[in-house]
């Protein structure tokens, strides 16, 4: 069944506020306003925005070094979020966590694990948890194709498997690990083939398009409710920009860039909605993404005075 | 008025025995409490690297009990995942030197989740992990604790008596911090015996529930001509080396079980030490960067004015651990060696 449409205006909404938030932040970090680095999400939202609007508030999901899409789609607000990116006191980490750390319990989102593959054997404990308690809460684990080629990811596959833990794993393969190309470090062309090693099901997936990341998200995240194992889910995506700030991608040709960049899972999606109601998002999005902007500017610096606290319970 | 009861014989028990009793309690008394690792509720199995569970799946069933492959990672960031969402895992690993297979879900994730989410996320987990040379060789013969009580986050435990390791394991278990708790191998049962220098390895442990707390250190043995702070076996060998240094020297040690290693309860030593004037650190991991350098470090801080001879450490060599036996007592602080270092401080 089609989702509604007012599920398709939520995707769109998601998926036009990840982009937003980005390219706003690019920009805000270029004019020299947002400390640090940045891993960004541009290209990738459908995968997201596809997942996360499937899960409960009390499912939980676990993220890499490239979180910000991740983190609006479960639920961290955009000013949290933005806040957290210039170092404030009032960022969904207290300015102690950062880019690469965004996440929120609150939302069902452990602060993101920028150790590649780290995720996937942490998440194993959260399905784990779930499971020696009897409830139906499912954990997706967000990583990229390379952590598949992490002894992590085979410890977890393989336990995951192993219990039936209810877990869905999302690869989403952008087809290099920073500059090199998953080709150069696999010889499978297709993360998703993996999953075969343990005996779960392993499905590849336009992760180009929100709608059919929905339909197999749903189907994968159903069977870990119903008890039935973790599935494997690769999303074939695409970063439109640099693997961080620094990047200038000399490793990839134009050509390539262009080609994904037709398959833009945000325009894709926009002729499906009514002009007006699209138009309307809009405005709404740049008004929240002001507003964080805002938020973010006038809350004051993460107090020097909090640097020694919660290092402990 | 009654008559008062015949006070029961006192119950000794050995360290395993302490422990696994723990364990049952804290299971007993918190639907959250779990164990996972590799041959540990296995029917017919180990019951852990050194029997520990044994008895255990038997009262709990299966289901609090999570054998898994061996998969340290997955081992650890288990409970990493778990402990984040409240459970409260006791994990371990068969020997600490497998604790190198998981350093970045212990490192990087359990100690710092806490403070990356700015305090919203509390990691309750507790770590086992077996050291101590036993001839067999540099990859199951370590003493890594030092790694760790190098890391903000982590807590550092090592016990060495079974009136502590009980009463410590159940703060552990309790605390909302992620604990590593070392035991050494030898002291686990009456085998140990004969290897901790005769003396005798249990310890009287009370019917009753008791918690010993975390971050306080105990003093084995009262003196006063020199302090000396050992755990494990190495705390055994020490106490043996102050006995016959009373004996054929009259000098008195005060030797001091520091118990946690982080934090260190730096306060019973140096108070010690202020009482002394010396101080001798004794442990079987490697000398350089040992916690013993810590606490020379610290204790120079604190008091150095009221020292009247160098510190001195006594670890095991800086070499990684050989198999046979008349090579691995070279390496391992010796009660002669121990003996004499102390002796040399008295000018």
């Amino acid at each position: 069944m089609p989702p509604d449409s007012a599920t398709l205006a939520g995707l769109y909404r998601q998926m036009l506020l990840i982009r937003r938030f980005e390219e706003t932040v690019y920009f805000l970090f270029l004019e020299g306003e947002i400390p640090g680095t940045l891993h960004q999400y541009q290209g990738q939202e459908a995968v997201a925005a596809g997942i996360c609007g499937l899960l409960r508030p009390d499912d939980w999901i676990t993220s890499t070094h490239r979180p910000h899409g991740h983190a609006l789609a479960k639920g961290v607000t955009p000013r949290a979020a933005m806040a957290e990116l210039y170092g404030k006191g009032t960022g969904c980490c207290a300015g102690k966590g950062g880019s690469m750390h965004l996440g929120d319990p609150a939302v069902g989102m452990l602060p993101a694990i920028a150790i590649v593959g780290a995720g996937n054997t942490v998440v194993t404990g959260i399905g784990l948890s779930f499971q020696l308690r009897g409830t139906d809460q499912v954990a997706v684990c967000f990583f990229g194709d390379g952590a598949s080629n992490e002894g992590a990811f085979h410890e977890a596959m393989n336990f995951a498997a192993v219990r039936k833990l209810p877990i869905v794993f999302v690869c989403e393969n952008n087809l290099y690990g920073a500059s090199t190309p998953f080709s150069a470090v696999s010889a499978l062309a297709d993360v998703a083939d993996r999953a075969a090693a343990y005996g779960i099901p392993g499905l590849i997936v336009d992760g180009m398009d929100v709608l059919a990341v929905r339909e197999a998200g749903a189907d994968a995240i159903a069977a870990a409710r119903a008890g039935e194992g973790p599935t494997l889910l690769e999303c074939k995506t695409y970063r439109f920009v640099g693997h961080s700030r620094s990047d200038a991608r000399g490793y990839r040709e134009g050509e390539e860039e262009a080609t994904w960049k037709e398959r833009d899972p945000i325009p894709r999606l926009r002729p499906i909605l009514a002009q007006e109601l699209a138009e309307e998002i809009e405005r709404e999005v740049e008004a929240t993404i002001e507003d964080a902007v805002e938020f973010a500017r006038s809350s004051p610096d993460a107090d020097p005075q909090e640097a020694l606290a919660d290092v402990y319970a | 008025m009654s008559t008062p009861e015949v006070a029961a014989p006192l119950r000794r028990l050995t360290i395993g025995e302490a422990l696994r009793e723990a364990i049952a309690e804290e299971m007993r008394r918190d639907e959250s409490v779990f164990l996972i690792g590799e041959d540990i509720g296995i029917v017919g199995g180990f019951g852990g690297a050194f029997g520990v569970y044994l008895g255990l799946p038997e009262e709990f069933g299966h289901g609090r009990i999570v054998d898994t492959p061996i998969s340290e990672k997955v081992i650890a960031g288990a409970a990493v995942g778990a402990a984040a969402l409240g459970m409260r895992p006791i994990a371990d690993v068969q020997y600490s030197d497998f604790l190198f297979e998981c350093m970045d879900e212990l490192v990087n994730q359990a100690a710092k989740l806490r403070y990356m989410s700015g305090g919203k996320v509390s990691v309750p987990l507790v770590m086992r992990a077996p050291v101590g040379a036993t001839n067999r060789g540099a990859q199951h013969g370590q003493s890594p604790e030092s790694y760790f009580a190098h890391v903000p986050g982590l807590k550092v435990v090592c016990v060495s008596d079974a009136y502590n390791a009980k009463g410590l394991l159940k703060s552990a278990v309790r605390d909302d911090n992620p604990v590593l708790f070392f035991e050494h191998k030898l002291l686990y049962g009456s085998k140990g015996r004969e290897q901790a220098g005769g003396l005798d390895l249990t310890a009287v442990v009370p019917e009753e529930e008791y918690l010993v707390p975390i971050g306080q250190a105990v003093v084995k043995r009262p003196g006063t001509d020199v302090t000396v702070v050992a755990t494990h076996l190495a705390l055994y060998r020490a106490l043996a080396a102050a006995e016959q240094l009373a004996a054929d020297d009259g000098i008195e040690c005060e030797v001091i079980d520091p118990l946690t290693l982080l934090p260190l309860d730096g306060e019973t030593i140096w108070a010690s030490v202020r009482k002394t004037g010396r101080l001798v650190i004794v442990h079987e991991d490697t000398v350089t960067g040992g916690w013993g350098a810590e606490v020379a470090a610290r204790a120079a801080e604190e008091c150095l004015y009221d020292l009247e001879a160098p510190i001195r450490r006594v670890a095991s060599y800086d070499a990684p651990m050989p198999a046979a036996p008349s090579l691995e007592d070279a390496i391992v602080p010796s009660v002669e060696r121990i003996r004499d270092v102390i002796r040399r401080l008295q000018g």
